[in-house]
């Protein structure tokens, strides 16, 4: 078996497994540092991202401010020091990134141009057009290019961590284009895996985010917090899913119900007004948006299409000039996967699962409790995002956690002896493992289609934006018995090159452990927060449930929970208030 | 299935297509951009019938008369209309790609294609004029 | 309206073949469906064995890159009902080496991207205390539009340049080239000169346009190439009126 050693690995080449290998690149140089990814870099998921990222530039902000906009918006629920590390850091982070080359849009004086978004009380979010990730992805690859010292592995899938004497000390990947199992050793390991919103049926993340980091984490022993925490982006287009972005609010478009209302202002959002308020009506936060559509369609007031409800997002009056200005990318999507021009006709939306504010558990330098581990990005929880994120503040967090947990993980590294030698026992059982259970797999009556498919759907009955503890206890059986269907799965390819049905199935192993953590999460928090719902105790309950919920794999592979205190500094829990 | 795949453990075989000689038969813009470059063929014979000419020129009125009889045979009739389209087809291609190489900004706004291409016709079409005018007055 | 639409796939499997042979599918046609919702459709029902790229399934990732009846096309975008009644031929990418079915190798192109220096590269570096490079909505337009490139590489396909001398180093490398040099904040258009105006740079475009014509992102790659050329061109003079002025 090949064996590759480095110092520093980054698992995941997205934004924050970018920005990780920079950093280490930059404070370390001489550290050997290596981006390992299933993926080429530019097809990261961070590329979707649109609306914007946000710091405090302005004369009128304040980092308090940020910090408070964005603790309420987590209902109270993400580490107040942990934020306040993350809203300080930003403006510099970000301004990094403008010296990168990245295009942000600006004011005609030359400065940075800034735009109000959902639950921010000043405007803070940067932005580039509507394509805000996409620049940023490519403006950090580009940057990572100009460092010899980060060598990439582009398409090889991690399938397993290698722990020993107490550390983690690598991993374990399939090079896709040859079929060839590798094993690469590391110091420290850094999981930028990205979320797992493919857990879900309708949702407007790509096929790769299966949650791979979270399962590889678990199952090396790591808890995972807060996975019951799953945002739905209250404008994604029907059937695909595909993303409209919030920035088309926060230039003022209004949500409408069947009958033309703006039904906003009767979820305790405030008052309609024509231009938009911060904080109020559809610049409220993501969760309570997604509420709001769910309490609509159960008084019969949303429209039904082909593909479900939905309802009216209204951009006409921003005129074309905004709206080819300001979310061109709109405009392209709507005419592109609708038909509709946004210009003249309003545009079918309906909430979509988009973000897992639940990850890898880390402390604020993104370690893990496994030393040698860290995490950043949406892979991971630090928790600035608590129990519901604000739009614009997690390209930000990709870049001050990737940095974060970069320099830490250098620092580690540079302490620590070579591998163990039984490391390589571990990767030769583990290509026994791959070969024996799936690669030279025969017979099978399961196909992965199908185990997908019934996932989805008891994931979207269940574990939707409101649940209930019956619905959530037959998951939690269900989940299982697919878990066991798994093990029969039947695979047609069995070629060695660029076999997309191994990583298929693995995909899906890894989602069904996530899909149990987020399941097992959500049934034991008996509380209504942020974006978990529960219709059995719709109250928040600061007394029994201001913690975390860490899930750790036990024995038969099922989670089990346990709890650690949220981190208070200088905001004791208050009420969530919008629209006054 | 062929013969042998050479394929051996972990090192597949990438498959190289061959490009063909008759690629740009493929699609309509090839073809086009093809008889786009055979147009500098049909320049080039222009500028040789010139050089002839100032040659039959310099050598008297006689040989120029002789040339200009030449030119009249159908040969050289057809091979003048033929270099003419193209001469035509090579202006009007050339025109349309012009705006694509130069990008004139006025007062922060890109100049449309259209004014590019515009121009060039109006600055043919005037030329154009200008040597009618002198070479059809009496 | 028909029920169903045929899908011939080119196959490819080292181990098994030499060379690759075309299948053909049978899906279910619906007027939302685009060429990738019918390849997901094989691979989940039909044959589990078709191995091909793709992520985000909106326009911008770029992974689908693939040829849809002879045009290079993302197929995410790439709506059946364009191509009734079909049958609907997907291949690989032309000019790439194909590892598998519709998979094709790209490590060529990721070379040549490091070798343009991507990256903004400045003489002196400003303090990040001083805040941001100033740089006006008119100085953003002027290379605004370089910067969509989403590295689909369907105009390196559509290329026939690239295709004849595979050394060329290509339409999206030399936009982005240019997004750097045009970007008011860059100071390096000297550094990628070389490359630009060497051997295997500009000068291999004869300004064919098809790349421009296949970009789904409108960056103009052969725009692009044409400017420099007046730039490359300008430039030479310059060294030859002037051989020490251009230090």
């Amino acid at each position: 078996m090949d064996l590759f050693a480095c110092d520093v690995l980054v698992v995941g080449g997205g934004g924050a497994g970018l920005r990780a290998a920079i950093a280490v690149a930059e404070t370390h140089p001489r550290l050997r540092v290596a981006v390992i990814s299933k993926v080429y870099p530019m097809r990261s998921h961070t590329v979707s991202a649109e609306g914007g990222a946000a710091a405090v530039i302005k004369a009128g902000d304040s980092l308090d401010e940020h910090a408070y906009d964005t603790i309420s918006g987590a209902d109270w629920l993400c580490d107040q020091d942990a934020v306040e590390a993350f809203v300080r850091e930003a403006p510099e982070e970000m301004l990094r990134l403008e010296h990168w080359g990245c295009p942000w849009n600006r004011e005609p004086d030359g400065h940075i141009a800034v735009r109000p978004f959902g639950g921010m009380k000043v405007e803070r979010t940067w932005f580039a057009a509507d394509k805000t990730g996409f620049h940023m992805l490519h403006s950090l690859f580009q940057t990572t290019l100009k460092y010899d010292v980060i060598q990439r592995f582009d398409e090889y899938f991690v399938t397993t961590l290698l722990v020993d004497e107490g550390r983690c000390q690598g991993v374990v990947a399939i090079e896709l284009g040859t079929g060839k199992i590798q094993a690469i050793t590391a110091k420290a390991v850094i999981l930028c895996t990205g979320g797992c919103g493919k857990v879900f049926p309708f949702t407007t993340n790509a096929s790769i985010k299966n949650g791979d980091g979270m399962a590889l984490a678990y199952r090396a022993g790591t808890p995972v917090k807060d996975m019951e925490f799953v945002q739905y982006h209250p404008t994604g287009l029907p059937f695909t899913g595909i993303l409209i972005t919030e920035a088309a609010r926060s230039e003022g478009g209004w949500l409408l119900n069947k009958d033309g209302y703006r039904y906003l202002q009767d979820y305790d959002l405030g008052k309609p007004e024509p231009k938009p308020v911060f904080r109020s009506m559809e610049l409220g936060p993501r969760d309570r948006l997604s509420q709001a559509f769910v309490k609509e369609q159960e008084k019969d007031r949303t429209l039904v299409g082909p593909y479900g409800h939905y309802v009216h997002l209204d951009v006409r009056h921003l005129g074309e000039r905004v709206i080819d200005k300001k979310i061109p990318f709109v405009r392209e999507l709507c005419l592109k996967y609708v038909g509709i021009d946004p210009v003249k006709e309003m545009i079918p939306v309906r909430p979509v699962v988009h973000y897992m504010m639940g990850g890898i558990h880390t402390d604020i330098h993104g370690a893990t409790p496994l030393p040698g581990l860290y995490a950043a990005g949406e892979a991971a929880c630090v928790s600035i995002n608590g129990a519901n994120r604000l739009g614009s503040n997690s390209l930000t967090e990709i870049l001050v956690f990737g940095a974060r947990a970069g320099k830490a993980a250098a620092a580690f590294a540079a302490e620590q002896r070579e591998a163990s030698s039984s490391i390589l026992d571990q990767a030769q059982d583990e290509q026994r493992r791959l070969e024996d259970t799936l690669l030279h797999r025969t017979g099978g009556k399961e196909r992965i289609a199908t185990l997908r498919a019934e996932m989805h759907q008891v994931m979207e009955e269940s574990a939707g934006i409101y649940r209930a503890e019956a619905a959530l206890k037959k998951a939690a059986e269900k989940l299982q018995e697919l878990q066991e269907r798994a093990r029969d799965v039947a695979l047609e390819d069995h070629s060695y090159t660029f076999n997309t049905e191994l990583t298929a199935a693995l995909e899906l192993s890894y989602m069904l452990d996530v899909a149990q953590m987020i399941v097992q999460s959500a049934l034991e928090r008996t509380e209504s927060r942020g974006s978990h719902q529960r219709t059995d105790h719709p109250q928040r309950d600061d007394e029994r449930f201001l913690k975390h919920s860490l899930a750790y794999r036990a024995e038969d592979g099922s989670p089990r929970i346990e709890y650690l205190p949220v981190t208070i500094t200088r905001w004791p829990p208050g009420q969530r208030v919008y629209g006054r | 299935m062929s013969a042998e795949p050479h394929y051996t453990p972990y090192h597949p075989r990438w498959y190289r297509r061959r490009v063909s000689v008759w690629w740009w038969l493929q699609n309509p813009s090839y073809a086009g951009f093809v008889l786009r470059e055979l147009t500098s063929v049909f320049v080039a014979i222009f500028a040789a019938v010139y050089l002839w000419q100032l040659r039959a020129l310099v050598r008297g009125p006689e040989a120029y008369a002789d040339f200009l009889d030449r030119l009249e045979t159908p040969p050289f009739l057809l091979l003048h209309a033929v270099a003419f389209l193209f001469v035509l087809f090579h202006a009007v291609t050339w025109f349309h790609l012009a705006p694509k190489a130069v990008v004139v900004r006025l007062s922060g706004k890109r100049v449309p294609d259209w004014v590019i291409v515009g121009l060039n016709y109006a600055a043919w079409l005037l030329l154009s004029a200008g040597v009618a005018f002198i070479l059809l007055r009496d | 309206m028909q029920a169903t639409v045929a899908l011939t796939v080119t196959r490819y499997r080292p181990e098994r073949e030499s060379e690759p042979t075309f299948q053909t599918y049978e899906v279910p046609f619906r007027k939302d469906w685009v060429v990738l919702d019918a390849l997901n459709h094989i691979k989940d029902n039909l044959d589990g064995s078709l191995s091909y790229r793709w992520s985000c399934r909106m326009g911008v990732c770029g992974s689908c890159g693939m040829k849809v009846n002879g045009i290079p096309k993302l197929t995410c975008a790439a709506f059946l009902s364009d191509d009734l009644p079909g049958p609907v031929r997907v291949e690989p990418l032309d000019y790439f080496p194909i590892i598998r079915d519709l998979v094709v190798d790209l490590t060529d192109f990721m070379r040549k991207l490091t070798k343009v220096k991507p990256w903004i590269i400045r003489k002196e570096e400003r303090p990040l205390a001083e805040g941001e490079y100033l740089q006006t909505p008119d100085q953003l337009d002027a290379y605004k539009q370089f910067s969509m490139c989403i590295n689909c590489m369907l105009c390196y396909s559509a290329c026939p340049i690239y295709g004849l001398e595979p050394s060329f180093i290509g339409p999206a490398v030399i936009a982005l080239a240019q997004r750097y040099n045009m970007d008011s904040r860059d100071q390096g258009a000297a550094e990628r000169l070389e490359i630009l105006s060497g051997h295997d740079g500009i000068w291999q475009c004869t300004f064919v346009g098809e790349c421009t014509k296949v970009c789904p992102k409108h960056v103009d790659p052969a725009g692009a190439i044409q400017q420099y050329k007046l730039t490359g061109a300008a430039h030479w003079v310059k060294s030859l009126l002037l051989p020490w002025g251009t230090r």
